[in-house]
């Protein structure tokens, strides 16, 4: 029952940490690729060249070493939680991204959004009242 | 929707899932991880790449990676984020039967309000 309760505690560790670090990650990849300018032709010269630039900022590789912790917290959770667990729970990524740019941005949040949210919460909230593993390692 | 459109759809939903699959698989094959100091994570990130599951699981996120890259050259963005949230029900359909995930009924409620809200989020 303590060694439930723990993994369960842990799993919801990972789980924060692993949509903290992929949320904010994806944030600042769109706003550098975005200070950037559109990738405008394909021709391998200008590919390289825009991958080139892509790689001088440090944004980018701000937000590339996000998306790698969040990897490992990814990789760390699915060391025992079931993949049918931490995967709906991730979406609550979603509901962050939307109160962050509601709260802090000052966007606009339609109203299919808001229902769009509330049903996330609800889903998580559903899955989250299930055991994080069912399964035995093999 | 057009055929090419869908395929891709497609394409990117299973091959994701599927890569997302490999790496749960390649992360059970190492065991719950009980101690989080450095030295210990690099241990097992080192461990876990030496899985041919992991490899696997890599891959098949290239191959849904690329395919997103290649639909929305033509597909509209409003049209592919929305349609792949049908991604939760496919990975907990390949969880249950690929993984042995005991996928109970409430767990399966769950997921599917969560693929129709992440469809009205993007939508």
């Amino acid at each position: 029952m303590a060694e439930s309760k723990s993994q369960r505690g842990k799993t919801f560790v990972l789980l924060a940490l692993m949509v903290t670090f992929g949320s904010s990650g994806d944030v600042l990849l769109s706003q550098g690729m975005k200070q950037l300018g559109g990738l405008h032709s394909w021709a391998p010269a200008k590919a390289i060249a825009f991958f080139a630039r892509a790689f001088d900022s440090g944004t980018i590789w701000l937000a590339i070493g996000l998306l790698m912790l969040f990897l490992v917290s990814y990789m760390l959770v699915l060391s025992w939680a079931d993949f049918s667990y931490v995967s709906p729970a991730s979406a609550i990524g979603y509901v962050l991204v939307a109160l962050m740019g509601y709260f802090f941005l000052g966007e606009q949040v339609p109203t299919t959004r808001w229902i769009g949210v509330s049903l996330i919460c609800v889903g998580v909230f559903v899955v989250g009242g299930t055991h994080p593993s069912t399964t035995q390692n093999p | 929707m057009t055929p090419r459109t869908a395929l891709f759809i497609g394409i990117i939903v299973v091959a994701g899932q599927l890569g997302d699959l490999s790496l749960s698989r390649a992360m059970k094959t190492i065991g719950e991880v009980h101690h989080f100091n450095p030295l210990n994570l690099l241990r097992v990130l080192v461990r876990a790449f030496r899985v041919k599951w992991m490899w696997i699981g890599v891959g098949l996120m290239a191959v849904a990676f690329f395919s997103l890259l290649a639909l929305l050259s033509w597909a509209n963005v409003s049209l592919v984020v929305p349609a792949t949230a049908a991604s939760y029900v496919v990975g907990a359909m390949g969880a249950q039967f690929l993984l042995g995930e005991h996928v109970n009924r409430e767990r399966w409620v769950g997921v599917i309000i969560v693929c129709i809200g992440v469809a009205l989020v993007c939508i």
